[in-house]
């Protein structure tokens, strides 16, 4: 799991059931796209979405996105499939291996385990919202000075996770580089370089990947 | 000295050095797209319907239901009601549809029934008594060896020794030979004995039975002889990136495919044969690949369904990328192989004899021989090894093919014998470095400088840390070899009269440090910066190079590079020598301009230079080997040794890697950055599958039970330890060429680490992985002796 010690973020959810009605309203004009209904179950209202193709709104890197998506369909399917954003990756796609971590109101998650459905309102960050362009962050930078990367398949879900991991330990021992990276796996292995990144080294100092 | 030489170290502007790699900013950035991403517009979705038993036959197949779901455009059946399975996981039908879902809900309405027939998936020990198949060899158990790729020496052996049950002719054989068999294999065919007789039923097969020397006579006269059971279970390759093809039809006659290689030259031929249409009119390509292993030589039958089911869906693009738990079952295994091993030596710690009796399983095939002993020639030797057959995906070439399993074997008789004998096992190593061969020099470079890195004369104690408290702590060491030699490959260089520089390959880089070695390769024998230097690979219309296997590729791509540009630089010379007024050959080519050696103020940069080519660029092919362009630039046999220093609770069993050190040749080392990686992440995953990973199949339903990540368990960043590779460069090194190293270092950390195990707890755990249950029993079986 990853090593989160912040309370959950408050609901900064722009959008509210009220609107996310007025959303299915409009969805519900498209053939075989329903919106969610409300049904009452053990007393409460349940919002209940499908079992057809659902208007869903995402916001990710601070873009509004929209597809009329299943319910079953899972938020890393939906990044990948339907708006291209591929740099999470399906790897276990069962909450193993952390290759499609993205962050949620800036918590990291695996979006193979959350629904796309149950990510709308949410701020969503996934690794190409990190970079402007060709300008890497100087984590990412830091990435490849310490050749923290081989095939580079795992190498987004560990930027994601490790640039999350230093905002909340800015000077990491290693062991809580060892807990806190631990909702990662790389099969190249890489981790000897992403220890050095995360222990903030300069390439010159491990010895071992530094730049002549 | 050749003008094609590696150049002397003085002149390596970039050769050697420290470099990042070049993919390393679009990798970083999640800005890469492997085959997994490709995402064209109006991609329908493919899947595969597998079969949940471990050996059956299909007895009918019904897809009318998936027919007609909305949204499903091509169904395709893989393997017909009649076919015989022998694995779980195996395809039956593909399908495509226009998203995931809707392909989802159409594998569930397809109804495949099956005669479900009697698995077998065990390797334990094969019983004595039982009889062994040592029949002729049918086609269907010819065609199984070469899709396992059993080494050609061993199916040659095997055509001999047992004779074959078919008749290949003519055609059969040409066939054979085109789609790349070796000729030995073909002439074994040719000359084998047909017999009909029908070899005994049985999952096992004896292969390698062999005496050298008199093992008896020096077992008997030995000073010390030590019996021991090793061996280490199946693992996978567990490529992060599944699998997979993404198949389209441009037009009716041309075939696009994006698919996951080690081998982007070699398959457009596998794709030809099986659809009927020109290899020409097949393009493939990929520029980035999540992993493979060895395991990702061929399109495989998925990919031959994702091209089918395009061509019924009207060419539409088809990707099938495999789910992770077919991945896990059926998509690539590493033999399990154990061994009951004798091993004597004299009073001086010479080895003198070497007995093994060892088994293993890698699918249904059988699965390979170790070579025993490994990397040590012991003079007297008696050796069976028995492949069984088991229902299961079949074993893949996984890095440095049965080296890791032989390295276990041999080196854990190695550490128990100098237990025995009461030496520190470097020291008997280090005396038997005359039964190594040629690699005897390397050796003895290398183990003074591992055993400093490790502090093993101050660290090492005799078996069993004596020191009080559960926590015992120990070391333990291995050596490996491998060959490496570069494979075919052809380089297309182009200078621009712009001074850019473009280069061509149809080769892939799967994390190795490939696109950078070629860059350096380039830009070092050009004298610009790598930045002027744009490499094109991952396309099969661009110059052929080889498979990724074997360690092949970063001798292969130097040395055609190497040729390229050295002709590419003499030829701008020839074009410059006049306005210099000087003879092309009096020219160089350093810090981006072109100048004359005696004379550097006469000089042209190299933008100027370039513009004297004319209109139009010029293209120069390099090529390797290239017998009329020496030296060869290119070697094999590379020597490593790897220490472990771990620690073991012995209370709860769980052993942990305190440390490792490395010390590895390649020959000329191109970048020491990737390099050094190379030999981090081999390390990193030796210690995954000497301590967690197996492939765990249930006798039961013949079934994988940890097709997954969460129960086939990859080392994590908590678990490394400390690392540190030192690479051998330098005189008598760099003077042998480029060589290989994607298999060597990962050869040895099993048996580094299984041996620090031994000395730490002072009982010998037989098999890996190292897991705690393994580690109890076996101190629990001491304190019973």
């Amino acid at each position: 799991m990853k090593d989160d010690e912040t309370p959950p973020a408050a609901d900064k959810s722009g959008l509210s059931r009220r609107d996310f009605m007025k959303i299915s309203g409009i969805g519900a004009a498209v053939p075989l796209v329903l919106g969610p209904r409300m049904v009452q179950a053990a007393g409460e209202e349940v919002v209940v979405h499908g079992p057809g193709k659902t208007p869903t709104i995402l916001m990710v890197n601070g873009n509004k996105l929209t597809a009329d998506l299943e319910p079953r369909v899972t938020l890393l399917e939906a990044l990948r499939n339907n708006f291209d954003l591929t740099g999470a990756k399906n790897v276990c796609d069962r909450g193993s291996c952390g290759a499609c971590t993205v962050l949620m109101e800036g918590k990291p998650v695996y979006a193979c385990s959350v629904l796309a459905i149950d990510a709308q309102g949410k701020n969503l960050t996934t690794i190409e919202g990190m970079s402007r362009g060709d300008t890497l962050t100087p984590l990412m930078q830091a990435f490849v000075d310490h050749d923290a990367q081989q095939c580079g398949f795992c190498t987004p879900g560990f930027v994601v996770a490790t640039t999350h991991f230093l905002q909340q330990h800015p000077n990491p021992t290693e062991e809580d580089i060892r807990r806190g990276l631990s909702g990662n796996f790389c099969r190249c292995g890489t981790y000897d370089g992403i220890r050095a990144v995360a222990l903030g080294k300069r390439a010159s100092d491990t010895g071992q990947g530094g730049e002549l | 000295m050749s003008e094609y030489s590696w150049p002397d170290p003085a002149k390596r502007p970039l050769l050697g050095k420290k470099i990042s790699r070049v993919d390393g900013p679009v990798k970083a950035s999640g800005r890469a797209k492997y085959t997994f991403d490709y995402n064209p517009d109006g991609l329908l979705a493919g899947k595969i319907l597998r079969c949940p038993h471990a050996h059956a036959r299909i007895t009918a197949i019904d897809t009318s239901a998936a027919e007609k779901i909305p949204g499903v455009k091509a169904i395709q059946i893989i393997q017909k009601p009649g076919t015989e399975i022998f694995w779980a996981g195996d395809e039956v039908v593909g399908v495509a549809a226009i998203d995931e879902c809707t392909v989802e809900d159409a594998l569930r309405a397809i109804k495949v029934e099956y005669e479900v027939l009697p698995h077998f998936v065990s390797d334990a020990e094969p019983p004595k008594s039982i009889a062994v198949n040592n029949g002729p060899i049918s086609q269907d158990e010819f065609e199984d060896m070469e899709d396992n790729q059993v080494p050609d020496e061993q199916v040659v052996a095997a055509i001999r020794h047992q004779g074959i049950s078919f008749h290949p002719d003519a055609k059969y054989l040409k066939d054979l030979q085109e789609s790349g068999a070796d000729p030995s294999i073909v002439a074994a065919l040719r000359a084998a004995k047909f017999s009909s007789a029908k070899g005994a039923r049985s999952p096992y097969k004896t292969t390698a039975v062999q005496t050298q020397g008199e093992p008896d006579a020096a077992f008997a006269s030995a000073a010390a002889v030590v019996e021991g059971l090793y061996g280490c279970s199946a693992i996978n390759h567990c490529c992060l990136e599944s699998h997979g093809m993404a198949a389209e039809w441009p037009t009716e006659k041309d075939l696009l495919v994006h698919v996951s290689t080690q081998n982007l030259s070699g398959i457009a031929p596998q794709i030809a044969e099986p659809i009927g249409i020109p290899a020409g009119n097949i393009q493939v390509m990929q520029q980035y690949i999540g992993g493979g292993f060895g395991s990702k030589f061929s399109p495989d039958r998925w990919g031959i369904a994702a091209v089918q089911l395009s061509r019924s869906a009207g060419g539409k693009p088809v990707k099938i990328m495999l789910d992770r738990a077919a991945e896990q079952e059926v998509a690539g295994m590493r033999p399990s192989s154990f061994a009951r091993v004798k091993i004597a030596a004299d009073k001086d710690g010479k080895l003198v004899a070497w007995e093994s009796r060892s088994w293993g399983t890698g699918g249904v095939g059988g699965g390979g021989t170790p070579p025993l002993p490994y990397n040590f020639e012991i003079p007297n030797q008696r050796k069976q090894n028995v492949a069984i057959s088991t229902n299961q995906g079949s074993a893949r070439a996984w890095r440095a093919p049965n080296h890791p399993q032989a390295a276990l074997i041999t080196m854990s008789a190695m550490e128990d014998l100098a237990a025995k004998l009461n030496l520190d096992p470097l020291e008997l190593v280090t005396r038997n470095l005359d039964l190594v061969g040629p690699r005897a020099k390397i050796y003895r470079d290398e183990l003074p400088i591992a055993a400093e890195l490790m502090e093993w004369k101050k660290n090492w104690h005799p078996r069993g840390d004596k020191t009080s408290g559960p926590v015992k702590r120990g070391l333990g060491l291995s050596m490996h070899t491998w060959g490496g030699r570069g494979h075919i490959s052809d380089c297309d260089l182009t200078i621009h009269p712009d001074g850019s520089v473009e280069i061509k390959m149809a080769t892939q880089d799967l994390g190795t440090g490939c696109r950078t070695i070629i860059t350096i390769v380039a830009a070092d024998a050009l004298g610009i910066p790598m930045d002027n230097v744009k490499l094109l690979i991952g396309d099969s219309r661009y110059p052929v190079s080889g498979a990724s296997g074997g360690s092949t590729t970063s001798g292969g791509v130097t040395a055609s590079t190497r040729r390229a540009a050295v002709d590419a630089r003499n030829q701008l010379f020839a074009k410059v020598a006049p306005s210099l007024k000087a003879k092309s050959e009096e020219l160089e080519a350093v810090d981006a301009t072109i100048r004359v050696k005696s004379d550097p103020s006469r000089n042209l940069s190299w933008k100027e230079a370039c513009a004297k080519i004319g209109a139009m660029p010029m293209t120069v092919r390099g090529r390797n080997p290239d017998k009329s362009k020496p030296p060869d630039l290119t070697n094999s046999g590379v020597g490593g040794v790897q220490m472990a220093d771990v620690s073991v609770d012995t209370e709860t069993g769980i052993v942990r890697v305190n440390k490792m050190v490395a010390v590895q040749d390649c020959g000329l080392v191109v970048d020491v950055k990737t390099a050094e990686s190379q030999v981090i992440g081999a390390l990193i995953m030796g210690i995954s599958y000497a301590l967690y990973e197996e492939k765990i199949l249930d006798p039961v339903t013949g079934r994988m039970l940890n097709p997954n990540m969460d129960f086939y368990r990859l080392a994590g960043i908590a678990d490394i330890g400390e690392l540190k590779v030192h690479m051998m460069t330098g005189k008598g090194y760099d003077e042998r060429g480029v060589i290989g190293l994607s298999e060597p270092p990962v050869v040895s950390p099993g048996a580094a680490i299984s041996n620090a195990v031994a000395n730490a707890i002072g009982a010998r755990v037989p098999f890996l992985p190292l897991t705690p249950a393994r580690v109890l029993q076996a101190l629990e079986n001491t304190s019973q002796g």
